[in-house]
């Protein structure tokens, strides 16, 4: 979706404010909030793709307002009500309301914190042999999907070059939206500075973005 | 009324109540229990950070071999060291040199590699850097108190998909025949992010 998530490029929010010897939690709800998110997607509540979608579906304004924590929580409670595991008045109450609906991979519990330490696995077997080999000119499709994409707005419509095959992947636009894993190849594209910001752009700016074939054409 | 201090103290309390009202929730209906989310967080606290990636750094730093096997293989030469936390499939480490700067930024939320660098910083996941990093490197990098020479390529690293990228910043001089545990406290975070250098000999840390 087009979204105010999609910042790459956008001028207006200030310098970069680095934080000195910044805590890992500035609150402690925040990792609360954390080990929600990382609990529940263990269980199999939902995929990593989906709860980035819940994210950037927030509505543009109390995205841009709130911390990242925030959004985190934002996005899970209207995750879980969406797919049911929580009812809308459930948190308003701060109690169990309706019964449970049974997780796939069962509740989390504390022998399962190991394993959620290690990330998940992306890779799949391809079916099809890639189309776009290291040196290849592509161009970003012009599309523009109102559902989850990882194909920047930045780049589409613009010429790169691929450097580098990743491997057959997890299709985020698919999973996303529990359509499946549909696994697509993964290249990495690199674009000159003046192909995306025009001949003002730093000269000895190059910049790549990970780019699964779908997202691609012959240019 | 209430004043500006109030008002802000009062929002705090409400988002940390809402938290408390899920976790219950979450809690009665059987998902989770909080032991485990204790847990989660107790991991994230002790296990990952920063000090994994630089001891990767300084072993690339002393260890041709390994310098070469992390840069074609990153997952699986930092697999093979053991001793650091464990990493999933898709890391790839960037070299930085005289002629290159590397710079990583995830423009659609906040990707970042958290076995070797721990959780990412608020910077990194805020609209500035998110916003900027693609377009105006050097500019962000003056935020930072960074310049760089004017010939040197900047290469940034979108992280649009479960790839994460590792960067290997160039060793610093007058390190020669340091031990690797000695230049592991050389490297910072924020020179494994693009957005900084490993310290220098004898610069405060």
């Amino acid at each position: 979706m087009n979204g105010v998530h999609d910042m790459g490029g956008m001028d207006g929010f200030g310098k970069v404010e680095p934080e000195p010897n910044e805590p890992m939690f500035h609150e402690r709800w925040e990792g609360r909030v954390l080990a929600m998110v990382r609990a529940l997607g263990a269980a199999g509540a939902f995929n990593i793709d989906t709860s980035r979608f819940y994210r950037e579906a927030l509505p543009p304004d109390v995205y841009l307002s709130s911390s990242y924590y925030k959004k985190w929580l934002l996005g899970l409670e209207d995750m879980l009500i969406a797919k049911g595991f929580i009812a809308p008045d459930e948190v308003a109450k701060g109690h169990a309301l309706t019964p449970a609906k049974p997780l796939k991979r069962g509740k989390f519990t504390v022998q399962d914190v190991e394993r959620i330490m290690v990330r998940g696995q992306f890779g799949r077997d391809a079916k099809a042999a890639p189309k776009f080999k290291s040196g290849d000119r592509v161009r970003a499709k012009n599309i523009h999907p109102t559902t989850h994409t990882r194909l920047p707005r930045y780049v589409r419509g613009h010429v790169g070059v691929i450097e580098r095959n990743n491997g057959c992947h997890v299709f985020p636009d698919s999973a996303a939206n529990e359509a499946g894993e549909n696994p697509q190849w993964l290249y990495t594209v690199v674009f000159d500075g003046k192909e995306l910001w025009g001949n003002d752009a730093d000269p000895t700016l190059k910049t790549s973005i990970d780019a699964f074939e779908p997202y691609l054409e012959k240019a | 009324m209430t004043d500006h201090h109030d008002h802000d103290h009062s929002e705090l309390s409400e988002i940390e109540l809402r938290v408390r009202a899920l976790e219950t929730v979450l809690t009665e209906k059987g998902y989770v229990e909080p032991a485990a989310l204790d847990a989660i967080i107790q991991a994230y606290e002790t296990k990952i950070g920063p000090h994994n990636g630089a001891r990767v750094v300084a072993k690339a730093w002393t260890d041709p071999d390994f310098k070469r096997a992390l840069l074609e293989d990153a997952s699986k030469a930092v697999g093979q060291l053991g001793h650091v936390s464990r990493v999933g499939d898709h890391l790839i480490a960037v070299e930085n040199a005289p002629h290159r700067h590397n710079l990583v930024v995830c423009t659609l939320c906040s990707c970042y590699p958290w076995e070797m660098l721990g959780l990412p910083p608020v910077w990194y996941k805020a609209a500035p850097y998110r916003s900027r990093a693609v377009k105006d490197p050097r500019g962000v990098l003056a935020d930072f108190g960074i310049t760089l020479p004017k010939d040197i390529e900047i290469r940034v690293w979108d992280s649009t998909a479960e790839t994460r990228f590792l960067v290997l910043p160039m060793r610093p001089k007058g390190t020669e025949g340091w031990s690797e545990a000695q230049l592991a406290e050389l490297v910072t975070r924020d020179s494994m992010i693009g957005t900084g250098f490993p310290r220098t000999p004898g610069a405060p840390s």
